[in-house]
């Protein structure tokens, strides 16, 4: 795609301004990271507190008396039972029980407010479109920014009082420099944090009010790929595509009791049998013994020197300071401990399984 | 001060004698980020000019190094093996990767001197 081509967010002015390397991501043009750098960046995060631009990514309404029902024909996920104010980690499953994305749901007052991934936006609204009879409202003219990190209550509470009687996975509008967003309680480092949907027009001048407390960084893409890595997090693209389905993916709790019974959601079969009898292949965490990280694709190899298994996300965590990866394994080889092999560039790594996340979380939860 | 040289994939290569130390310039490692791990083909490795010797990874991507010559390896710098940040901090000293034998030293004439480099890295801004 070319540089002309790529679609930019509200807060593109600043990144550059911020040094903010620009590179390609789903069709926009996002910071990989900024004067710091990757590790810095990471390293703040999980000290302090990182601004991260998350603008490219599908927001979308979810209007209509039946919307939670109307939802749950796309995704295995309990939608019904979510009081207001509450928020749920969901996928849109295939009819062989793929995932075709994740996404948040979260129950406002008289809507739902669902985030997608910015590389499948269009394809998840079609496919609402085509399967919901709910109005579906693009929100076009709101940006997303992300705080985290141990101090981001303090910094968010200082330009939006209340925000901190907000718990983990919790929501609600607030008043933003006059006009309505809406602030969550969630993220995707593993930290305390918050997500906050506002208008593009207010978006500058909010980032900026947030990015002239000392505490506060922007923080770019690569290292939100190494904080939801040392999370646990999955990436949709690599730990989560079409080819794999929520119990594969260690995500079975996201199925409630009642989804599993009454299903009603694509791929209901397979995921119902693999719920029952087990996944042949499993997500498990992956420790590289030595200091070479071990990338996406890096194959997983037995002592016997069958291929077992495949690296989906790998690389450096800083905040361990060594290789981490997660990927797919054999199930017969994936007991926490148990010694893999890793196949980089023609030799042989040893490697252990191990759980996780990498790091403990730091959520907020309401006591 | 030996001879310095520069190659259009941003190593560099100090003469002294018949020998030839191998490294990475400053664009090279503001460009990768912080370095995370390096690894040097086996010593003794017979190399011709262009080939993938080495692998230094980022926390962003892994890149391969190239030699600027062709000869045989005859040294890796085995600091980078515990810090391989030294190739960030300190790239054209103590972050050497390799050295190695110089069989065709017209193959240097091939390469830039540290003037016509600084032109090539600012047409690249």
């Amino acid at each position: 795609m070319g540089q002309s081509e790529l679609k930019s967010t509200p807060l593109d002015r600043q990144h550059r301004d911020s040094g903010g390397k620009m590179v390609e991501f789903a069709g926009y043009s996002m910071p990989v990271h900024y004067r710091l750098g990757v590790k810095a960046e990471h390293l703040h995060t999980r000290s302090k507190v990182g601004l991260f631009d998350v603008s490219h990514m599908g927001q979308v309404r979810l209007r209509g008396d039946s919307a939670d029902e109307q939802l749950e024909k796309l995704v295995p996920g309990d939608i019904q039972s979510l009081r207001i104010g509450k928020m749920r980690y969901t996928v849109f499953t295939n009819e062989k029980g793929g995932v075709l994305d994740d996404l948040i749901v979260t129950k406002a007052d008289d809507h739902l407010y669902v985030v997608v991934n910015a590389a499948t936006k269009i394809d998840d609204i079609c496919l609402m479109e085509e399967a919901l009879d709910c109005e579906i409202e693009i929100l076009e003219d709101f940006a997303l920014l992300a705080l985290q990190g141990p101090h981001s209550e303090i910094a968010l509470e200082k330009l939006v009082p209340g925000v901190k009687n907000l718990g983990f996975m919790e929501a609600a509008q607030f008043s933003l420099f006059g006009t309505v967003g809406m602030i969550s309680r969630s993220g995707y480092t593993g930290e305390d944090g918050f997500e906050i949907s506002i208008t593009v027009n207010k978006v500058n001048e909010f980032a900026e009010k947030l990015l002239s407390q000392a505490e506060v960084e922007f923080i770019g893409l690569g290292a939100r790929d190494s904080l939801r890595l040392e999370a646990g997090l999955c990436l949709y693209g690599q730990d989560l595509t079409t080819k794999i389905t929520p119990v594969e993916a260690g995500l079975e709790w996201i199925i409630n009791k009642r989804r599993r019974k009454d299903g009603g959601f694509p791929g209901y079969d397979i995921i119902s049998r693999q719920l029952e009898t087990g996944v042949k292949y499993r997500r498990v965490g992956i420790l590289p013994e030595g200091r070479a990280p071990a990338r996406g694709g890096t194959k997983l190899i037995s002592h016997d020197g069958d291929k077992i298994g495949e690296i989906t996300s790998g690389g450096f965590g800083p905040t361990l300071g060594r290789p981490i990866a997660m990927g797919f394994i054999d199930r017969r080889f994936s007991d926490i401990g148990s010694s893999v092999l890793l196949l980089i560039r023609g030799n042989l790594h040893p490697a252990q399984i191990t759980k996780l996340p990498f790091v403990h979380p730091n959520y907020k939860r309401q006591k | 001060m030996p001879q310095i040289y520069f190659s259009k994939e941003h190593e560099w290569i100090t003469v002294d004698g018949s020998t030839g130390t191998v490294g990475i310039t400053i664009y090279a490692q503001e460009q990768l980020g912080d370095i995370v791990f390096a690894e040097v083909t086996k010593l003794d490795q017979q190399v011709a000019k262009d080939d993938d010797v080495a692998v230094v990874e980022s926390v962003k991507a892994a890149s391969d190094i190239f030699s600027p010559v062709s000869g045989r390896i005859v040294a890796v710098n085995e600091i980078l093996d515990e810090a391989p940040e030294t190739l960030n901090s300190d790239p054209i000293n103590e972050g050497w990767i390799f050295k190695i034998t110089i069989e065709n030293p017209v193959e240097l004439d091939e390469l830039m001197d540290e003037a016509s480099y600084k032109d090539y890295v600012d047409g690249l801004k």
